[in-house]
């Protein structure tokens, strides 16, 4: 059992590295709670898979600590550390038996074999492997690989951690969704630390109870799956969860709000304040697609738009619309009807996020506020929204 | 179902069969031509059956020949495979050092065929020779020229030299192969160096050494050039292999009819033992 600490932690690839582009992960600290399932989600090329062999020793990080249950472990190699890896692509011992595979990890700690032989059926009960045991691991599918290489990692009694690296993408689709859902089974039974890698934010949000966004080798944000949704502490969460991603629009300071060419958005005072006392220029206001309300007469103080592509996904339909030269996309449900010529839409104040330099500010006493609003909100549906 | 017959196909093979008729059959039937006949020059010569067949069977001489072949093939497969894997898995794999790895290792396969048997009969000479004059200064009564175990010894480390390296080269671009998750998944399921070998590594050459030990095989098995410049097939006929024997026979007496006999029996046997191995690696593939 192991609550994992990385404090601050950075890593680069080059020897002696000089800027902050030289590093993939760039200086965080973070913990990763005993018995959580939670997920790394982020585009290619962030750092995750980095983050990830960083935990499981693969690679030793240049800077800062790993800590297991406060115990460091920089210079633990893999093998010692409690800790399975699953890879990208399934890795299986070819020239054995799905049950030499399964007791493989068992039989290098030297465990007396009839331990092996009850801890591997018990295992290969739980992942649906029994009738298997007896095949040639070569000859199977994908995703029976893929189990096996978890199998590997929960037949260790000692294992406290397991981490997937995009576990599931050379898996079919179909059996994706079984597997996801046998994942979170285990994790409920083994009460093991499970992270999980990946840049598909509906496997991140299914599998995960808290996920970490990452972002240019920082975690750009950690939370709930409806929080990354409802408040995204950065442009990039906004922009990376969600379909289609939140509306961001680059906008100038200006008394009483922000414009973007000749429109103008209010703001609250204290934003105002905030705003003009932290001088950035790098300003975006953003509003996610489910939470622009669209008027279906003109209404003083609501935005005219003109309506560029109608997209009908079924149970919603999303809306291209251009406001002053802006494009922007509104989601509308299925029983609303698509207004004709041009279209009204307002930002309602709760959901309208500003950013500066891209990370989220929130006037002190409007966050308190808004958190109350959120919580009377109506639940955001997550498997329409994700 | 209907059969469409249509014999316009077999102009399409054509080509292939002519290349193959000039390439394979007309050369082997001119030989099988030879070995049912006793030719005495170019216009007189008899037809003689089976009789040189039957001879070539009863000679010693080619039957010890065969034994030596036999010998000499399967203790350079069994020295070369091992110790090719060991080099292979030896060099490095990263970095400047692993081109200069990879042309050091090379630098046998380059050399014509007859040069590494006059560099190996200079080097062991006891005379002059570095390794063979080395030998002998450290109280080793080396001389392959006298001795029929030095002269094995010494066609068999030439061509463990010549060869090894073939072997090495096939097995590291084998392990080049394997994805580097595999290795992280070993370390993280705790296997030992060994466990990584026999479980990762070898079950992924499988492939490359059924290449390797067939075409060490057959090399081995028509071995000609190396022996011929380094011992001459002496002392006596210690080191006369299969390819000499024949040559002897075929050019030395001009022996054609029994020549011809003799180069079917050995094509057949080369035939045969590439069979066996083909098939005997195919079934242990099946059995996994």
């Amino acid at each position: 059992m192991a609550e994992i600490h990385l404090k601050s932690l950075a890593h680069s690839y080059s020897s002696n590295p000089k800027s902050e582009a030289d590093y993939a992960i760039r200086e965080m600290n973070h913990v990763w709670e005993q018995g959580g399932a939670y997920a790394l989600l982020g585009p290619s090329g962030c750092g995750k898979s980095t983050l990830l062999n960083i935990i499981s020793g693969l690679l030793s990080p240049s800077n800062g600590q790993v800590l297991f249950d406060g115990v460091e472990m920089n210079n633990i190699p893999p093998e010692k550390r409690n800790i399975a890896q699953v890879f990208q692509f399934p890795v299986v011992y070819d020239s054995m038996t799905v049950f030499d595979n399964l007791a493989f990890p068992l039989r290098n700690m030297k465990i007396p074999e009839a331990k092996v032989l009850s801890r591997v059926n018990e295992i290969a009960h739980v992942l649906e492997l029994t009738e298997l045991l007896n095949k040639k691991a070569s000859n199977l599918t994908a995703d029976e690989k893929q189990k096996i290489s978890m199998g590997r990692g929960l037949v260790r009694s000692d294992v406290s951690a397991i981490l997937f690296d995009e576990p599931l993408t050379v898996i079919d689709p179909h059996l994706k969704w079984k597997l996801r859902r046998k994942l979170k089974q285990i994790h409920e039974q083994f009460n093991i630390t499970m992270v999980y890698v990946t840049h598909d934010q509906l496997e991140a949000s299914t599998f995960a109870d808290k996920i970490a966004v990452m972002y240019g080798g920082q975690i750009v944000q950690f939370g709930t799956p409806r929080e990354l949704f409802e408040r995204p502490n950065h442009a990039f969460v906004g922009y990376f969860i969600g379909s289609p991603g939140m509306n961001l629009i680059e906008v100038k300071l200006e008394s009483q709000g922000v414009k973007f060419n000749n429109t103008h958005v209010d703001l609250s005072d204290e934003l105002n304040q905030l705003l003009a006392k932290m001088g950035s220029t790098n300003i975006k206001i953003g509003i996610r697609p489910e939470f622009i309300h669209v008027w279906d007469k003109p209404n003083e103080g609501a935005f005219s738009c003109e309506l560029v592509h109608v997209e009908d996904l079924g149970t919603y339909k999303i809306l291209t619309l251009t406001l002053d030269g802006q494009q922007i996309k509104v989601r509308l449900d299925e029983d609303r009807l698509v207004p004709k010529g041009n279209v009204f839409v307002s930002f309602p104040e709760q959901w309208l996020k500003v950013y500066v330099d891209e990370f989220l500010i929130e006037a002190q006493e409007a966050e308190g506020e808004g958190k109350d609003k959120n919580t009377q909100q109506k639940p955001v549906n997550k498997e329409h929204t994700l | 179902m209907n059969k469409v017959r249509d014999n316009k196909a077999w102009f399409l093979v054509l080509p292939v069969f002519i290349l193959v008729a000039f390439s394979a059959i007309v050369p082997i039937m001119t030989v099988v031509n030879y070995s049912v006949q006793d030719i005495f020059d170019q216009n007189t010569a008899y037809f003689v059956g089976a009789e040189w067949y039957k001879e070539m069977l009863r000679n010693t001489h080619l039957r010890e020949s065969l034994v030596r072949q036999f010998t000499f093939s399967f203790s350079v497969l069994a020295i070369e495979v091992p110790l090719g894997i060991l080099v292979a898995l030896m060099m490095p794999t990263k970095g400047r050092m692993a081109s200069v790895a990879l042309i050091l290792v090379a630098i046998p396969l380059l050399i014509p065929w007859n040069v590494v048997g006059t560099i190996w009969q200079i080097f062991s000479r006891a005379d002059i020779g570095l390794f063979g004059y080395t030998l002998n200064s450290i109280g080793i009564d080396y001389n392959y020229t006298s001795d029929t175990t030095a002269a094995w010894f010494t066609v068999l480390l030439m061509d463990v030299w010549h060869w090894t390296p073939l072997i090495a080269l096939l097995c590291y671009s084998g392990l080049r192969a394997i994805p580097e998750a595999f290795y992280q998944a070993a370390r993280i399921d705790r296997a030992s160096k060994w466990a990584v070998f026999r479980h990762i590594q070898l079950p992924r050459l499988k492939s490359v050494l059924v290449i390797g030990v067939l075409l060490r095989f057959m090399d081995s098995f028509m071995i000609y050039t190396e022996p011929f410049v380094l011992t001459g097939g002496g002392p006596g006929n210690s080191t006369t292999f299969l390819s000499q024997a024949l040559t002897k026979m075929a050019i030395g007496q001009f022996d054609l009819g029994p020549a011809a006999a003799f180069s079917l029996i050995y094509y057949l046997i080369v035939l045969l033992v590439c069979y066996v191995f083909f098939s005997a690696i195919k079934q242990l593939g099946k059995a996994k």
